[in-house]
């Protein structure tokens, strides 16, 4: 079984690997330490010393707070809300609902009607940076993509102990 | 109980394992599975265990061989669908209808099959018609689990001494079945009735040999008769090749270790399944929605089918805490009066399809996934119609929707794990396809589907860009096929194929770009053409900062004057139409008519030499924010033409200098336009509670188009849970409620509806 170490890791994440590297991750099986050392790595990399309990998306991180609190935190170190709570009601929204909002982005019809679907952008208050798009019809409740079940992850399924510090 | 004489003499010898009927083992299969847990009830695996290496040999042999049938199969075929694009696939069944092992291809039907032979077994098939030994069935049939009508099943039950060992199931994507318009995912049919010829489960042959009835009837009610029969030979000639494999198997080991090894094999598949899933995900619930645009207001059809709406997919994943995988649909809207519908066991299998690519990317699929899942399916929503009526035809249209944004929703599992390399952003919506039929250039009766859709954009991952024009999630080994074939074999010449720029969604890692195709009509007598298609509506969402792929939109144009402007050897419309802000098309044709619009989907119009179609394959949407792509990336994609310079500069914040049309991005330059975007986005963007009490606002005073307020009436009709979460999501009081009767469009056929039982 194949086994990665850090540098290769940060490569991943860089997104810097050769197509063959790549190639080769995707058909053998999968490493079960990945998550750890992945988990190390982001934690290398960001500025902020709050444990990371589970990546989140890109730029996010459900990070453990000295209160007990899990929160999800930005890399820019932005604090948006507890895990449980949706993080997009605690971001910036811009939502492109006319013609020439979507042609900012896309040429002419090649994107939705704005009468049907509207483009939803959500941004981080701080950085600034895109974190999630949503093409949903006006009216559509903000998607709480995901709802991880923190506990049983670590205690009954990689069966290994919660971070409890950076 | 005392029998009567006619009972006893009627009855024959049941066909099942030990005097069982089939019905019987199917019955004590799906309780002794339910119960214990364990398919079979199986709580080891005595063979695999003590002879690991005959059990792999046997398994080898089976794959093998059911790889080797579909790949001779296909060179028996001559339609195009089968032979350019695989679009076939043939699986091993035990008696009872469990899949064991399946060939590579359209390997959805490893479900459809398993119910149309379900279906044979829960209606008594082995008393009437029989089922005997060299028997040939038939299915394809929408209302038994088909995906649709022209997926056209061959299935032969497999004999050893006496008793049925399994069966052999092949299927075809034929290309024409005698719908109410040519093509194999005609539009116009919006009921059972239009979708074309069905057959039910249907006994055409015995003793291997195809009844002549059956030939005479099915050949006449079909367009495009050569491709069909060379599509049965296919079918058929698989099946054999199967059922001699598994019989020369049952001489070498033993028909008691087959059946061994027929049971272990399906318990080994639910085991690798979950240990896949506790491998790969994070346990906990994932949520996303689809939607598709149904434009049928202005189409030429009945009234009560005359209307905008939208198809409405939400989806939570829930991954329990014993790696069970359940995917649950509340919330979904009603059929309708469209060839969109679909079938449980249709987006069920078509998951299958999906994770084979992704989260099972292994030969091991069989039916021991399945019993290591569950799915909610909503009775009365579009892809489990309460109504026999319900139309099939282009299902495709909703099921791909639906799909990807599962592949989404398990890439945050990848994501959180470190499996950067298995995350996908969603896909291609694969459309447009562009139908027609009529008297072809050697002027036999004919219809085409184009293919083409095989090839569109890959969804971008969290490492690379999604790969172009390449793949459809129904299709993994997808293929656009050759335009010199494709011009034999419709009347229809190309005028070019170009990648078009932006229709992968932007993004860090952008989507893999779609492509057009510009057809001119040549050769063909009566002939007409339509298109189907996504096109007001982005079908899946980006990941993570990504955008969606683009739209789509059509372009035709009619009686032109292409033929006088190739004789004077004026330019004429070529290649794609890669900036439809400044189209090219127009300016060097003229034509009377000319649909340049959203409206994707289109019924039969009559097709003449030098009338010009445009084919709009989609791209696949993208990952991360674009203001995060690597400059270089952004450079390289523009000089190939990958994106446009506008896009380039104001969606990926990049700045050029241009010189003899190559592009060289100023990299200090590029970092102080990002930085503005940035301070721009915060300008412009307001917090989002905020933006939710104007939307609010909205919504009470029922401020959205008629399509957007006809799809949550559907939802809210059909779902109290979809309701009451629309409801406290944006805090509305309880007396605020949209039904369908109040939008003033055709209600035909909702029957299911909360609201009138409470009543
Ligand atoms: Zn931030």
């Amino acid at each position: 079984m194949a086994k990665y170490d850090k540098k290769r890791m940060n490569e991943l994440i860089d997104g810097t690997l050769e197509f063959y590297q790549l190639k080769e991750m995707m058909s053998s099986h999968k490493d079960p330490e990945r998550f750890e050392i992945y988990r190390e790595v982001l934690q290398e990399r960001v500025s902020w010393d709050d444990p990371i309990l589970l990546p989140y998306g890109l730029h996010l991180y459900i990070v453990q707070k000295s209160d007990g609190d899990r929160i999800v935190k930005c890399d820019c170190g932005h604090e948006f809300c507890n895990y449980k709570e949706n993080w997009k009601l605690h971001a910036r929204i811009f939502v492109r609902d006319t013609e020439e909002k979507m042609n900012e982005i896309y040429p002419k019809l090649m994107s939705p009607d704005p009468e049907w679907q509207v483009i939803r952008e959500y941004y981080c208050p701080n950085c600034a940076v895109q974190l999630e798009v949503e093409a949903v019809p006006p009216w559509y409740p903000i998607i709480l993509d995901f709802e991880p079940d923190i506990d049983t992850f670590y205690k009954e399924w990689i069966k290994r102990p919660m971070p409890t510090k950076a | 109980m005392t029998k009567l004489v006619t009972d006893v003499q009627q009855k024959k010898k049941p066909i099942g394992w030990d005097g069982k009927s089939l019905k019987q083992m199917r019955k004590e299969m799906d309780e002794i599975s339910k119960e214990t847990g364990y398919y079979a009830g199986l709580r080891s695996l005595p063979f695999k265990e003590t002879d690991p290496i005959r059990f792999e040999k046997i398994y080898s042999k089976l794959r093998g061989g059911v790889v080797h049938a579909r790949e001779t199969a296909k060179k028996v075929a001559a339609s195009p669908i089968v032979e350019q694009e695989g679009e076939l696939c043939f699986s091993l069944y035990s008696p009872e209808a469990d899949s064991i092992v399946t060939s590579t291809g359209i390997i959805i039907h490893v479900g459809t099959m398993g119910a149309a032979i379900k279906f044979m077994i829960e209606n008594e098939y082995e008393d009437n018609p029989g089922i005997n030994d060299r028997d040939i069935f038939c299915n394809n049939d929408n209302h038994v689990g088909n995906v649709h009508t022209c997926d056209v099943h061959t299935l032969i039950p497999i004999f050893w001494e006496g008793e049925v060992i399994g069966w052999a199931g092949g299927v075809t994507h034929v290309i024409d079945t005698g719908a109410s318009a040519p093509g194999s995912m005609p539009m116009g049919p919006v009921q059972r009735y239009d979708d074309g010829y069905q057959v039910t489960c249907r006994k055409i042959g015995q003793n291997d040999i195809l009844s002549k009835d059956w030939l005479l009837e099915s050949t006449r009610s079909v367009r495009a008769v050569k491709y069909w029969t060379l599509d049965e030979k296919t079918r058929i000639a698989g099946c054999h090749m199967i059922r001699d494999l598994v019989l020369d198997v049952i001489k070498e080991e033993g028909v008691d270790a087959y059946k061994q090894f027929m049971r272990e094999i399906i318990e080994d598949g639910r085991r690798g399944f979950v240990n896949q899933v506790k491998t790969m995900l994070i346990p906990g619930k994932y949520r996303q929605a689809s939607f598709v645009d149904v434009p049928f207001k202005d189409l030429d059809l009945p009234s009560f089918a005359k209307l905008n709406t939208i198809i409405h997919t939400p989806s939570e994943i829930t991954v329990h805490k014993d790696a069970m995988l359940e995917i649950d649909f509340e919330g979904a809207n009603r059929w309708g009066w469209h060839p969109f519908n679909a079938t449980p066991v249709s987006i069920t299998s078509g998951i299958w399809v999906m994770l084979s690519q992704t989260l099972v990317p292994n030969d091991r699929i069989n039916d021991g996934a399945y019993y290591a899942s569950k799915f909610g399916i909503p009775y009365g929503s579009w892809f489990n119609p309460d109504d026999i009526r319900s139309a099939h035809s282009n299902t495709w249209h909703a099921l791909v929707a639906a799909w990807s944004p599962l592949w989404r929703g398990l890439s945050r599992s990848y994501f959180g794990r470190g499996y950067l390399e298995e995350v996908n952003a969603g896909n291609a919506h694969t459309s447009n396809w562009l139908m027609g039929g009529g008297y072809d250039q050697y002027g036999q009766l004919s219809a085409m589907n184009s293919f083409e859709t095989s090839a569109c954009g890959v969804g971008a991952s969290a490492v690379q860009d999604g790969i172009n024009h390449s793949a459809a999630l129904w299709n993994p080994e997808g293929d656009m096929g050759d335009m010199e074939i494709w011009e034999l074999l419709e009347p229809l010449i190309f005028l070019g194929r170009q990648v078009l720029p932006g229709s992968g969604g932007a993004g860090k890692y952008r989507g893999g770009n779609g492509w057009q195709s510009l057809r001119l009509g040549w050769g063909a007598q009566e002939w007409t053409m339509f298109l189907a298609g996504a096109g007001v509506i982005a079908t899946d969402c980006g990941l993570m900062g990504g955008y969606p792929a683009a739209a789509g939109y059509r372009f035709q144009a009619n009686k032109t004057n292409i033929k006088e402007r190739i004789a004077k050897r004026l330019p004429i419309p070529l290649g794609g139409d890669v900036d439809p802000d400044y189209p090219t098309f127009e300016g060097n044709m003229e034509a009377e008519v000319i649909h340049r619009d959203r409206q994707a989907v289109s019924t039969q119009e009559e097709f003449v030499d030098y009338d010009v179609i445009m084919n709009y394959l989609r791209g696949g949407p993208g990952f991360g924010d674009p203001l995060e792509r690597n400059p270089k990336l952004v450079e390289s994609d523009l000089n190939e033409k990958y994106i446009l310079l506008r896009y380039a500069e104001q969606v990926y914040g990049c700045v050029f200098t241009e010189e003899k049309g190559i592009y060289t991005v100023d990299l200090k330059a590029t970092e102080e336009k990002r930085k503005e975007i940035g301070k721009r986005r915060i300008d412009r963007s307001v917090p989002t509670k905020e933006w939710m009490e104007g939307e609010r606002t909205k919504i009470l005073n029922k401020d959205a188009a008629i399509q957007v307020r006809h799809m949550y009436a559907q939802s809210f009709a059909l779902s109290e849970k979809f309701t009451d979460e629309f409801k406290s999501f944006w805090n509305i009081p309880e007396e605020w409620m949209i039904y369908e009767e109040e939008l003033g469009v055709p209600t035909l056929g909702a029957h299911i509806n909360r609201f009138k039982q409470k009543k």
